[in-house]
């Protein structure tokens, strides 16, 4: 077999690798379920068809995944800038807190105007509430890991607070039930949905078929299309321009980088400020795309639904790549969604989906460690000297010119 | 050193562990895709030799060993220890079988103490606690049987390099190492501390160790082996007894050729002073004055070499002069502006270049391409930049310059730097200072581990760069350099300039005295 061929396979195999982890995960998943005296494939039908079965499911698995790809972008940007940002939940609250302020005080606003000054409002609120910590960090060298998780707090007391206070709906201050929670946002605020442009597509393309199988009805919205299109930017961001290079550069080798006259404190605030932005953006996008309201009830992760933790698997799922992030937010979405049906369909306990989304996780991490290992033996083998042998160099040459 | 003591009195090495006898490798053959690493390769060493591996970057020595202790398998060939085949699939079989490695980039834990580092991964002899007063009382026993002076209980990021690799040398021995391979040692090593290092050696080989000396160290390797085996590509050249050995042998199977460090040395007019250095104060890592009143003048088209002993503020200088250190007294004029306390990207602009000593972490990103690694400085300038977009149209352009024009072996611009040998990095690293065309180079270890080939290479650059009027300061242990290069040369020892001499005034003794303190007029 020739190097470049052998090289070609080996990177086929580092791309195929949290596929393959998925399965295995899956498989261990199988032997649990059948212990739990449920069948297997009936329970994995289930969670395909939870997931994808429909196109409302995959709607609602498209609508899980968007918060994940957001939070998941912003933390591709932080880790690529060498700081860990725990902060997603929190930056996700202050983010949704800020659409919805700005919504209720601006009842009469025009859709074209209210919309987008929303956005931007969740998008700056969480990378303030990023940027605090990226201050600390540093200025003064406060771990970054440890300041967004407490950052967290605040968040969610703040929002508890305001919820209580401050923006709670008028009307629930005379109800005796008093639920935690606003008004419902003006109807301008709502993000439009999408399912009539597809079907409009769809019939264009002459796929539209029956009514009960077309996307009107479904709840998807345009914060999905934001999201895949803030990835993309995302990517020509850290690969294509300055700013990107210098966070990668900082979050590579800092010393180097301070030898090389970037500005190190600056780009590690920045990463966090982008981070926590997108977060933010994570955070308005459920307020405007979802629940049309801000409510403590059920606590902060009724509002997240966990995703900015999620964010950072689906971010390390997709390699830390603006682009990866896409197919691996889906998956956790349909692991989410999908996991509903399949406890309903074969009745196990809700904790299971836990455990085999924990699973593949733990089988992701594990392959890449294993796909960097094997990297380590690249380099190695390059470092026995391209020099010594010309042919083999040229060989490699011709396979990275593609 | 020439003393066999095989056969002579006990099987025992005197840290109790058995002796390696001999150790054979037979055929060794290791493929890397794309690479044939090493070619059909005999090597054996003997109880109380030292047989040295001698070859430029890239020649397979380091490939060889790592095979030995197990880092590598090989694809063909087979390893006897004592006549006796021997499986070594990990460094764990390799410490095993009573083989040590003493690494070229030291393995060693910054924040732990020099014991806890030799303690780490063994058992302890009273578990769950730990035994460190005894590992610290049999590392003092070990460092006065072999001359390696250590303090247990120093945290290793306080140890000098030299003193973090004696820690390297009791690691092994402690683990019971009866044959030690050494990887470069000498790559970071002062004079004085080369010297101690080779008293620990005799030592080791008198007492019935087995040492495998790699090196492209000539005059080291004449100095400290019994046996020199020469590796050129990948194949062994020759192997002759140390004594039938000149430099010159050596260094023809070495390369191929002759080399000699002799410059066509052009005149050039020096010109107006372009960096001032005035009565200049800084603080070291360990807040004790590093620099107490450095002055110093060097004008364009100059080489000014600073030799000393490592630890001397050679490195608090190069930092202080690039900003990265602050003064705590005194100037830096760069062409009669006053520049103290400026930060780095402000000095690249005013046109200071700086070659870092520690290139692979403060030189370098390893983890970014060749091309990135290009443009560290000037990735926000044009025409590589459109001040927000970068264009790799531009970059990969002057990439392709400057991998020809500095002659930096890789296999393309968007490999890895860390899959690159010593040599090309430095290569990359000089083509990225010096195509800014600096008006003052700041060059540190300039050649330090880099093979003969790339150091001859980067000597002529920098003669070329004092020859379009860049002033040059040149930090360097190796006086061999200095002597080649510079106009003149300072001596620096403990933070104080100890007296400049003229290029042709200039003796190795008077030097060396210099560097141990004694004033020019004195010596």
């Amino acid at each position: 077999m020739t190097p470049s061929r052998t090289l070609r396979l080996d990177r086929l195999l580092d791309l195929l690798m949290p596929v393959l982890a998925t399965v295995v995960a899956l498989l261990i998943g199988a032997v649990m379920l059948v212990l739990m005296d449920a069948d297997p494939i009936r329970a994995y039908q289930a969670l395909y068809e939870g997931a994808f079965g429909t196109k409302n499911a995959v709607a609602d698995t498209l609508i899980k995944a968007t918060p994940l790809l957001l939070v998941g972008i912003g933390i591709c940007i932080s880790f690529r800038g060498g700081v860990i940002n725990i902060g997603g939940e929190g930056q996700m609250i202050v983010g949704g807190l800020a659409a919805t302020a700005l919504a209720l005080s601006m009842p009469d606003a025009r859709a074209e105007v209210l919309i987008p000054a929303c956005l931007v409002a969740s998008f700056a609120a969480g990378a303030v509430w990023g940027g605090i910590a990226g201050v600390l960090k540093a200025y003064f060298n406060v771990n970054e890991i440890l300041s967004t998780v407490m950052l967290n707090q605040v968040a969610t007391y703040w929002m508890i607070y305001l919820m209580n206070n401050t923006l709670i709906d008028p009307d629930q201050l005379t109800a005796a039930s008093r639920i935690p929670e606003t008004d419902r946002l003006p109807r301008q605020s709502d993000l439009p949905r999408i399912g009539g442009w597809l079907d409009s597509i769809y019939d264009w393309l002459g796929l539209g078929g029956a009514d009960a199988a077309r996307w009107t009805p479904t709840l998807l919205h345009i914060g999905t299309i934001i999201a895949v299109v803030f990835a993309v930017l995302v990517y020509v961001f850290l690969w294509r321009t300055t700013l990107g290079y210098r966070i990668r550069a900082v979050g590579k080798n800092p010393r180097a980088s301070r030898y090389a006259g970037i500005r190190v404190k600056r780009y590690t605030v920045l990463s966090l400020l982008l981070s926590g932005g997108f977060a933010g953006l994570a955070g308005g996008i459920q307020v405007l795309g979802v629940r049309h309201r801000m409510s403590a009830e059920g606590g902060a992760i009724a509002f997240t639904g966990n995703a900015g933790f999620n964010g950072i698997v689906a971010a390390l799922f997709g390699k830390l790549h603006p682009l990866g992030t896409i197919p691996a937010s889906v998956l956790f979405g349909a692991l989410l969604v999908g996991g509903n049906k399949l406890q309903r369909t074969v009745q196990v306990p809700s904790a299971l989906i836990t455990v085999l989304i924990s699973l593949v996780i733990v089988f992701v991490v594990s392959s890449d460690l294993w796909s960097r290992q094997r990297a380590r033996r690249r380099v190695a083998v390059a470092a026995a000297e391209p020099a010594a042998s010309p042919g083999g160099s040229a060989a490699i040459e011709m396979d990275q010119a593609k | 050193m020439k003393t066999m003591v095989t056969g002579s009195g006990s099987n025992l090495l005197p840290t109790g562990h058995a002796r390696i006898e001999s150790m054979e490798m037979r055929g060794i053959v290791k493929r890397f895709p794309g690479v044939l690493a090493v070619d059909h390769v005999d090597f054996d060493v003997h109880a109380g030799e030292v047989h040295a591996l001698l070859g430029e970057n890239g020649a397979g020595k380091s490939t060889l060993m790592k095979v030995l202790y197990g880092l590598y398998q090989p694809n063909e060939g087979e390893i006897l220890i004592n006549g006796q085949h021997a499986t070594i699939k990990s460094p764990a079989d390799a410490i095993a079988q009573g083989i040590g490695m003493v690494h070229q980039h030291f393995m060693l834990v910054p924040s732990l103490t020099v014991a806890e580092n030799v303690a780490l991964g063994l058992r302890s002899s009273r578990e769950p606690l730990l035994d460190l007063d005894i590992v610290a009382q049999r590392i003092v026993e070990l460092a006065k049987t072999y001359g390696l002076q250590v303090d247990p209980l120093a945290p290793v990021w306080q140890l000098a390099v030299g003193e973090q690799q004696r820690v390297e040398i009791i690691k092994a021995l402690y683990r019971g190492a009866a044959l030690l391979i050494l990887d470069e040692p000498t790559a970071v090593l002062t004079p004085q501390e080369v010297d101690d290092l080779f008293g620990t050696l005799h030592q080791m080989v008198r007492d019935g160790h087995a040492l495998i000396f790699i090196s492209h160290k000539l005059h080291e390797v004449l100095a400290i082996s019994d046996r020199v085996t020469v590796l050129r590509d990948g194949r062994k050249v020759g192997e002759i007894p140390t004594r039938e050995a000149t430099k010159e042998s050596l260094a023809r199977m070495m390369v191929g050729r002759e080399v000699v460090f002799r410059y066509e040395r052009s005149a050039v007019q020096v010109g107006p002073p372009l960096l001032k250095i005035e009565n200049l104060w800084a603080r070291s890592d360990r807040n004790t004055d590093a620099l107490r009143g450095v002055n110093l003048e060097i004008r364009a088209g100059e080489i000014l070499g600073l030799a000393g002993v490592s630890g001397n503020g050679q490195r608090e200088l190069a930092e202080a002069l690039f900003g990265l250190r602050p003064a705590t007294q005194g100037r830096v004029l760069i062409a009669g502006e006053d520049v103290t306390g400026k930060d780095p990207a402000t000095l690249n602009r005013l046109g200071i270049s700086y070659i870092p000593e520690e290139r692979m972490i403060d030189g370098v990103i390893t983890d970014f391409t060749v091309a990135e690694n290009l443009i560290l400085q000037t990735h926000g300038d044009r025409p590589f930049s459109s001040s927000i977009f970068l264009r790799p149209g531009q970059i990969a352009r002057r990439c392709t310059q400057l991998i020809e024009n500095f002659n930096i072996r890789t296999p393309s611009q968007e490999t890895l730097i860390k899959s690159l040998s010593g040599g090309n990095i430095q290569k990359l690293v000089l083509a990225r200072e010096l195509s800014r065309n600096p008006r003052v180079l700041i060059a540190a270890q300039p050649t330090r581990g880099v093979d003969i080939g790339a150091t001859e290479y980067i000597h002529q650059r920098l003669l070329d760069q004092r020859a379009k009027g860049t002033a040059t300061l040149l930090i360097s242990e190796d006086l061999d350099e200095i002597m080649a290069l510079a106009d003149r040369i300072a001596v620096i020892y403990e933070g104080e300039i100890v007296g400049v001499v003229d290029r042709g005034e200039a003796t190795v003794e008077q030097l060396g005295l210099m560097m141990a303190g004694v004033h020019a007029g004195q010596a």
